[in-house]
């Protein structure tokens, strides 16, 4: 058990001063500015909740909250089961282990931009290896500077392509910290593999499938760099993500009140739709 | 066995690809780039390299990710370190939501903060140094730093402590004799998780920066725009920025599998 300690404040203040100077004071400002309007030189008029009722009932922000809850969709739904088949079918020991690791772990240490931009030198129609693949050798008309569904393939495969590894690592340290006497249980049981799956390593994977999910939620509703990169939220807005919208509206249009309205609600929605997911799958630890 | 390894060499190639396709391009001429498609380069040149490493602009900027990485990287784990321990041995008023509210700050989009961050580390005085940029990282990775770190505390046994206390030994001295010792590989795992995300970060790297502390990964933006389209040299500096993470994760790659495994599972 846990000892009831209140001096156990002192070892937690360096990090409250750190991330509270960091997160409360730009907070403040972008509260500040969502319910004022301005026209420059520092004068601001108070706007109450105005920006808020605007940002909610605007077609555009509901248009890119559909494409970002699109695409964090799709990309949670193919990389968590891609990435627990993968888990699954790695080697457990042996001289592979540690290069499958590094290899699988690559993508996650290259700066978001270098995505972006190896990304965009791959799918060149004409120069790029993927490209030129689809398009002289296949035969398609693979084009995602024209062509909607091609920029949304190309996005999610990035996407695919950058982060499945995270669920990997992730579930693969859940596999190997199963005993081997579970295993050999089930074998005497005559247990199915899906059976084996479904009773012995999935439970144990839980925690951190919990963690892997979680992050990848948050990391991909966020998103902003590596489409903005690729696409640039094209070809028209149809690759524009919230958060490219957002930095769209505050630095490009410098509508500050608005955009720092967006961005709290933006906020609020990544916040709720965590806790939600948080909620729903440590239930059965509560009871 | 054999069937199985299919899967995962696979899945490696999938993932190798655009890699290599980035560093065959970081060999070709920028005439054989725009000329057509060559699978390998036909004239093979380090020019790209040559470009990066003789030109300032270029590898100060590797020079300056680097230091605020390894700037985030110190500070956040070693103010991580005495936190996670409060959490992960002792009550108190608030922890439950203090640690909560630690959490949310990774869920916050970094380009929500883009703009109060500039406004807030230039009235302080800190722009365009490593220092602001490095600080600007602890948002997020402090978190995560806490997140790790408390969960390998909690795999080992209060037991130590209190043996350790008994044997006459003071707290500082348990800490770093003891204990840290204890949970290396947490601290390992630690250090990675916030090596990495402060190295692909770059939309606050570039907003808090502009000539002295430039990262690598905003001169490339620029070039990118600027110098036309060279794309050999852009993909000769991408090649580059691919190394130091290769290097870090080579060397917590058995912390990385055993490490989550002992402390969160």
């Amino acid at each position: 058990m846990k000892t009831e300690n209140q001096k156990a404040w002192f070892f937690v203040l360096p990090v409250l001063l750190l991330v509270a100077f960091n997160a409360l004071i730009p907070m403040m400002t972008v509260v500040n500015y969502s319910v004022q309007e301005t026209f420059g030189d520092n004068v601001f008029f108070w706007q109450g909740l105005d920006w808020f009722q605007q940002i909610l009932r605007s077609d555009r922000f509901h248009a890119a909250l559909g494409r970002q809850f699109l695409f964090t969709f799709l990309i949670l739904i193919i990389e968590v089961p891609l990435g627990i088949a993968i888990a699954l079918s790695m080697p457990r020991q042996g001289i592979w282990v540690p290069v499958c690791l590094v290899l699988m772990a690559l993508p996650m240490l290259i700066p978001w931009n270098v995505v972006g931009a190896m990304w965009n030198i791959f799918t060149l129609p004409d120069i790029g290896l993927l490209g030129y693949t689809l398009n002289h050798v296949l035969g398609l008309n693979y084009d995602m500077t024209q062509d909607p569904i091609a920029a949304w393939v190309t996005i999610v495969t990035m996407d695919v392509w950058h982060w499945t590894s995270l669920v990997v690592l992730l579930s693969y340290a859940g596999l190997v910290s199963i005993p081997d006497a579970y295993y050999q249980a089930a074998k005497i049981d005559g247990a199915s593999n899906w059976s084996v799956f479904r009773y012995i390593q999935l439970p144990k994977m839980k925690t951190v499938l919990t963690i892997a999910i979680l992050l990848r939620f948050m990391d991909s509703f966020n998103i902003y760099t590596e489409p903005f990169v690729l696409t640039g939220g094209g070809p028209g807005n149809s690759t524009t993500l919230l958060s490219i919208d957002l930095v769209k509206i505050a630095l490009g249009q410098f509508d500050l009140g608005p955009a720092a309205a967006m961005s709290l609600i933006y906020f609020a929605i990544t916040l709720l739709v965590s806790w939600l997911f948080y909620t729903l799958m440590t239930k059965d630890d509560q009871n | 066995m054999q069937k199985r390894s299919i899967v995962p060499i696979v899945y490696i190639l999938f993932l190798m690809l655009p890699i290599y396709w980035l560093v065959a391009m970081s060999f070709k001429t920028t005439n054989e780039i725009l000329s057509g498609f060559s699978l390998f380069p036909q004239t093979f040149t380090l020019e790209n390299y040559k470009v990066i490493f003789t030109d300032p602009t270029w590898y100060w900027g590797y020079i300056n990710s680097i230091l605020y990485v390894s700037i985030n990287t110190v500070i956040s784990v070693c103010v991580a370190l005495p936190a996670a321990y409060a959490f992960s041995r002792y009550r108190f008023l608030g922890d439950k939501q203090l640690f909560f509210w630690l959490l949310t700050n990774r869920m916050a989009p970094a380009a929500v903060f883009a703009l109060p961050f500039f406004q807030l580390y230039s009235a302080v005085g800190l722009f365009d140094t490593h220092l602001a940029v490095a600080m600007a990282h602890c948002l997020f990775n402090i978190p995560l730093a806490v997140w790790i770190l408390e969960g390998f505390m909690g795999g080992v046994p209060k037991e130590l402590d209190e043996t350790a206390y008994v044997d006459g030994y003071s707290f500082p001295r348990f800490f770093v004799s003891i204990f840290l010792p204890a949970i290396k590989a947490g601290v390992g795992v630690a250090a990675f998780f916030c090596f990495m995300f402060s190295w692909v970060e770059l939309l606050l790297a570039k907003t808090l920066t502009a000539v002295e502390a430039k990262p690598i990964a905003a001169t490339m933006t620029k070039t990118a725009s600027s110098a036309g389209y060279e794309l050999g040299l852009l993909a000769a500096a991408g090649t580059l920025t691919i190394i130091p993470g290769a290097i870090v994760i080579y060397f917590v790659r058995n912390y990385i599998a055993k490490g989550f495994a002992m402390g969160r599972v």
